[in-house]
């Protein structure tokens, strides 16, 4: 089916819908577009354009949103203006969006509006939203056709009336290797309700150091079935009731749409409000949140994924353009040289002028500009009436408008120009810098915190310095603090911002480097080598440890649940008993108590009391340094991608070896029989295995320190090995490493007979 | 999902936007907004034809040069109209028929003035006579009697459609007296005659499907590739004169619409095979006659038709089973293919063809040298050769492909297949 058709069929459904007698009572679809992402990351650009503003392959980005709010039916647009509110009005008011029939946009202006919360509890009190509303930010693309998702929403509100919003999800799979999907943005990950599509968990900052993820133990206990996905991709397309513009003004802390509004209703089990989701297959959606998603998008747009709005389809006002063989769009009255080669997927806009054997790939030009012979642009952004001289090389980089690069410079990839800014001769811009006429923000915490900041107040101020910096001020200022463009240059190079190359690759044009891609691999590889090894080893453990990780003290139904919490009492209790040097025997005592009062074998109280040991080992010699606790969620190959601390195995052993004499009594008063010693070894195997890793290598030497001090008996090794010699391959690791002793000790016993 | 309530929306839309305002060339923009949301070759041009219509109605006619100020008007907004949807070539029809009508209806009219000034004028040309003797009669009547007897062209009405326009001044030249009857008569004519292109459009589907039982024969079988609703309609046609004979769907990938064409078939009580568009080959030694719709015809008798039609077009050569392609009249395009302003295809999404999320990893652009190794083209449009088309069936009749050309000549004048370049130049 195609997009087209299905855009037909909904201006058809919302024809139908208005001529309907019986459904006047419906009202005509609302939508509120949010033209302020609220968030830096399109600094220093965003300090004098707004983001909505920006052209995505020469069309503004708004025109996007607009165009399809259009298309799917929405009846009437609020914009909600903030930072520069006056260029949007007035980019509004000069295009035909105003003149619209039977879609009216309207915008609201506000100046001291810092988050998306605070927007919409003002929209709500200016009472202008009285159905089904459309919650979209105005860089937000998509060609899908509302009709199926709406209709879902009001029958799931007719049902219940708990159910505010619908959220539009599409599947996107994230990169194993770099933790963030296609369009740069952190790894996903959602928890569904496979029959009702209900959302129940939403964690975009999931802690890839650790490599886990905590669920709400109640959640596995009240859903019968929960679908756990890293691979969706959340589209920032909303379908809400009126509810949620009296919700975010019923928690006026609610400020991210997510981050606090999705989480807080996720969290929040008072109201009982619920969220659903709207998977969408073979139409597009994506949100232009970061430098890497605006080339992205770009490249889906040239792609023809977005389809209809596409430059060689005319969806706003923009300028006729032919695509031509390989992908190549070209407006009208494009001066090329013969010699000129403009590769595949490449779009020029209108009356650019191309010098002779320049080569153009993967990039998109604007109106106006002027590339010399000789210049090499490679997957880069080039906004309008931008100035190239000869020879100079452009690779992966953005240039704003009425930048001018003389001959020779040259742009290392992820490099942003903003407008204005001029580039002196053969000067190299290094990768990744950012550079603009404005001076970087002092007051610059880059943090969760910044992103609500309001930047209009900042950017006045800026902006008047701005011309006077265009002329001789630059030149002076510029030797004093900042370093020069090069001959003739005119701007500042922002200062990477702190924990700032590290991540710059993640989010910007450039693609990323092959050097950091196998860097990341194989920091990876090592953990899937062990998680390979995991796989066999049942996940219920991981489970456990999770839940132990989560520190939930709520009351517990499962006898699997018991021994975790059981496990943590011990260990708890063992702990203190290291701190404050208590007694053997009263710890004893104390364990005894637990175990009566949680109703487990000795056994168990073994394996914990061992557990808890082998516990303070790894954490005695760096206090920091926590053992590594690993959930493997079996459908989703979600790989830890941290390295664990490195322990000198000696240490490690030594430390071991102490505690294990001094607790040996301990130990001792629950190995009544033969069978407790193999539930240690078996409990230290799944350590070695799991939540503590360290002691993997070192796993038949400890296992020797515990035959030394009579903790373990031979009997107990022998009967453990030969148990494991039917399991396996991936089983019998350890079995493996101390073959030797165990070869040692079968030997032993039989001089004995 | 019918055409019909598709197109309702829209369409008030459009006459309301005609209706309100003065029909400048900037008030229409947003009614072109909608054109290309519309789907149908012929939807499409009846839409163009109303709009056209409205134009028309609401241009103040000066004393002088009447039809010169119809033909700018029309034009202007004729070029953003084809603009605004380059690949529908049958907006750039209608326009040029449109165009054609005010010619023609001018012509008309002149003579007649001529005529009256000149009763006594005694006139050797036969021609000439015919034109007196008819000239209550409209001009598009003559050229739809013209057309129905089919008469072969002779210089005489080659050279007369050429100075068509330098008539048009001459028009000023004429009596005074009846200077503005006669403008409210032109303006009535032509509206008369854009009414009439208006129902032909609306009922070529019946007349093309008229000629049903002279082409479909007892116990045929039929192939068809996609769906079209002309087909659709020549074959119930067949069906309801009781002939029997069985049809070939290939589904038309990826846009399937030979499903839906199938179910439609099926629910009219015809024997339905549906095969996938690689096993036309397989089953053309089977067939009796190849039926497809179009998107456009072109002039020199070649067929943009939907994706694959080629293919089934060199099948139907190999085994010399006819190849017979249905088209409405405002499919016609004066224009050649090899013609730059004719855009021949139009590349659809990717998502038509594949999941966007399962190859999502296809398209990661952020590793690697940034460009993709997965291109995904989806062409719209195939274009089919005349030497591969039997016949050609419009609702004027059939047709050999060579002789297309001449039907464009009844339907277009000369002046106005350059409708973009000369309103450009004008601007």
């Amino acid at each position: 089916m195609g997009a087209q058709k299905k855009r037909a069929a909904a201006a058809a459904a919302a024809a139908r819908v208005s001529e309907d007698p019986d459904d006047l009572a419906r009202q005509p679809l609302q939508a509120i577009l949010l033209a302020d992402s609220f968030t830096t990351k399109f600094r220093p650009i965003t300090l004098e354009r707004p983001k909505v503003l920006l052209p995505l392959v020469n069309v503004p980005m708004i025109n996007y949103t607009l165009a399809w709010l259009e298309a799917a039916g929405v009846a009437e647009v609020f914009v909600f203006c903030c930072a520069h509110s006056k260029q949007v009005i007035d980019y509004l008011e000069n295009s035909e969006w105003f003149s619209q029939p039977n879609f009216t946009v309207k915008t609201i202006e506000s100046h001291n509006i810092i988050s998306a919360g605070d927007a919409l509890r003002l929209i709500y009190e200016q009472n202008v939203i009285h159905g089904d509303f459309v919650l979209i930010s105005g860089d937000t693309v998509s060609n899908m056709s509302l009709t199926q998702a709406l209709q879902e929403h009001k029958e799931r509100k007719k049902k219940d009336n708990n159910a505010v919003m619908t959220m539009i999800i599409k599947k996107s799979k994230p990169s194993p290797i770099t933790r963030q999907s296609r369009l740069g943005t952190d790894e996903l990950f959602m928890a569904i309700d496979p029959n009702t599509k209900q959302l129940l968990y939403y964690e975009d900052k999931a802690d890839h150091s650790k490599g886990t993820i905590c669920l709400d133990k109640m959640l596995l206990a009240e859903n019968p079935s929960i679908s756990l996905h890293n691979d969706k991709q959340d589209c920032y397309i909303d379908i809400c009731s009126p509810e949620v513009l009296s919700l975010f003004t019923d928690n006026f802390d609610y400020q991210h749409l997510r981050r606090h509004f999705v989480k807080g209703l996720l969290l929040d089990d008072i109201m009982g409000y619920k969220i659903f989701t709207h998977e969408i297959h073979s139409s597009y959606a994506a949100r232009i949140d970061n430098y890497r998603s605006y080339d992205i998008v770009s490249k889906d747009i040239i792609q023809r994924w977005t389809y209809p709005y596409v430059p060689d389809v005319k969806f706003c006002g923009n300028r006729a353009t032919k695509l031509e063989r390989r992908g190549m769009y070209r407006a009208l009255e494009i001066e090329q040289s013969r010699s000129a080669q403009v590769g595949s997927f490449t779009v020029i806009g209108y009356g650019t002028k191309i010098g002779s054997n320049s080569k153009i790939s993967d990039s998109v030009i604007g109106e106006g500009c002027t590339i010399g012979s000789n210049v090499l642009i490679e997957g880069s952004y080039i906004w309008d009436n931008v100035i190239i001289e000869d020879g100079c090389e452009l690779r992966h980089v953005i240039v704003c408008d009425g930048v001018i690069m003389k001959a020779g410079a040259v742009l290392k990839p992820g490099v942003v120009l903003s407008f204005k800014v001029v580039i002196g001769e053969r000067f190299v811009v290094p990768a990744y810098s950012k550079v603009s006429l404005l001076q970087q923000p002092t007051v610059h915490d880059s943090d969760e915190e910044l992103e609500y900041a309001d930047n209009s107040s900042g950017t006045v101020e800026f902006s008047c310095t701005a011309d006077q910096s265009n002329g001789e001020m630059t030149s002076e200022s510029s030797e004093a603090h900042k370093p020069k463009l090069g001959t003739g240059g005119v701007g500042y190079i922002w200062s990477i911002c702190e924990g700032g190359q590290e991540e710059e690759w993640r989010h910007s044009v450039a693609p990323i480097p092959e050097d950091k891609l196998t860097e990341l691999s194989e920091a990876m590889d090592d953990d899937q080598e062990l998680v390979t090894q995991d796989r066999t080893a049942l996940s219920t453990s991981g489970e456990l440890i999770s839940d132990s990780n989560a520190s939930e003290g709520d009351d517990n139904e499962d006898s699997k649940d018991d021994s975790v919490y059981f496990e943590k009492e011990v260990e708890a209790t063992f702990l203190r008993a290291v701190e404050e040097n208590v007694k053997v025997d009263h710890v004893i005592l104390e364990v005894n108590s637990l175990r009566l009062s949680y109703n487990m074998t000795s056994a168990d109280c073994a394996g914990a009391v061992f557990y808890s040991m082998m516990k303070l080992a790894i954490k005695t010699p760096h206090s920091s340094a926590i053992g590594l606790l690993t959930l493997y969620p079996s459908p989703f190959s979600m790989v830890a991608s941290n390295a664990y601390p490195i322990y000198l195995s000696g240490e490690l052993q030594q430390n071991t070896a102490n505690i294990i004499t001094t607790w040996q009594k301990l130990l001792k008063s629950y190995l009544l029989e033969i069978d407790e010693e193999i539930e240690i070894i078996l409990k230290f195997e799944e350590m070695c295995l799991e939540s503590a890793k360290e002691f993997s290598p070192l796993f038949a030497r400890i296992l020797h320190i515990l035959y030394d001090k009579d903790i373990l008996q031979e009997d107990a090794i022998l009967r453990w090995a030969d148990e494991k010699e039917g399991a396996d391959e991936s089983d019998k690791v350890f079995v493996r490493q101390s073959e030797k002793f165990i070869q040692w000790l079968r030997e032993a016993s039989e001089e004995e007979d | 999902m019918s055409l019909s309530q598709l197109m309702l929306g829209p369409n008030v839309v459009l006459c309301n936007a005609a209706s309100q305002t003065y029909p400048s060339c900037n008030t229409f923009t947003h009614a072109l907004s909608f054109f290309n949301k519309i789907e149908g070759s012929q939807a499409t041009a009846r839409q163009t034809a109303e709009l056209l219509r409205s134009v028309i109605s609401q241009q103040r006619v000066p004393y002088t040069n009447q039809a010169g100020a119809l033909i700018d008007a029309v034009k202007a907004i004729g070029e953003q109209l084809i603009a605004a949807n380059p690949v529908e070539l049958a907006v750039g029809n209608i326009v040029r028929r449109v165009l054609h009508i005010i010619r023609e209806e001018d012509l008309s009219l002149t003579t007649a003035a001529i005529g009256g000034l000149n009763l006594s004028a005694v006139s050797d040309d036969e021609n000439d006579d015919d034109r007196d003797g008819d000239s209550t009669l409209s001009a598009a009547a003559v050229a739809a009697a013209a057309r129905s007897t089919l008469r072969p062209p002779s210089l005489q009405t080659l050279l007369e459609d050429t100075p068509v326009s330098a008539a048009v001044p001459q028009t000023s030249s004429s009596g005074a007296a009846d200077k503005s009857s006669r403008s409210r008569k032109l303006k009535h004519d032509v509206i008369e005659a854009v009414n009439e292109l208006i129902q032909d459009i609306v009922t070529c589907h019946e007349q093309i499907a008229e000629q049903a039982v002279e082409h479909i024969h007892q116990n045929e079988v039929i192939l068809t590739l996609g769906s079209s609703r002309t087909v659709l309609e020549f074959l119930f046609a067949a069906k309801e004169k009781k002939r029997s004979f069985r049809v070939f769907v290939a589904e038309g990938a990826p846009r399937y619409q030979g499903h839906l064409l199938a179910k439609e078939l099926v629910a009219r009580g015809l024997q339905t095979t549906l095969i996938t568009d690689s096993a036309v080959f397989a089953m053309i030694s089977r067939v009796n006659m190849v039926i497809v719709g179009a998107h456009a015809v072109m002039a020199n008798g070649g067929v943009i038709a939907p994706v694959g039609m080629n293919l089934v077009a060199l099948a139907a050569q190999k085994h010399a089973v006819p190849f017979v392609v249905l088209a409405g009249s405002h499919k016609l395009c004066p224009l050649y293919p090899h013609n730059p302003e004719v855009l021949l295809n139009e590349l659809r999404s990717p998502s038509e063809l594949l999941d966007f999320g399962e190859f999502s990893d296809c398209m990661d652009f952020g590793s690697g040298s940034g460009s993709p190794l997965l291109h995904v083209v989806n062409p719209a449009f195939d274009y089919v050769p005349p030497k591969l088309v039997s016949l050609f069936i419009t609702d004027a009749g059939g047709h050999n492909p060579s002789y297309m050309y001449r039907l464009i000549a009844d339907y277009y004048s000369a002046d106005d297949l350059v409708v973009q370049r000369r309103a450009t130049a004008g601007n």
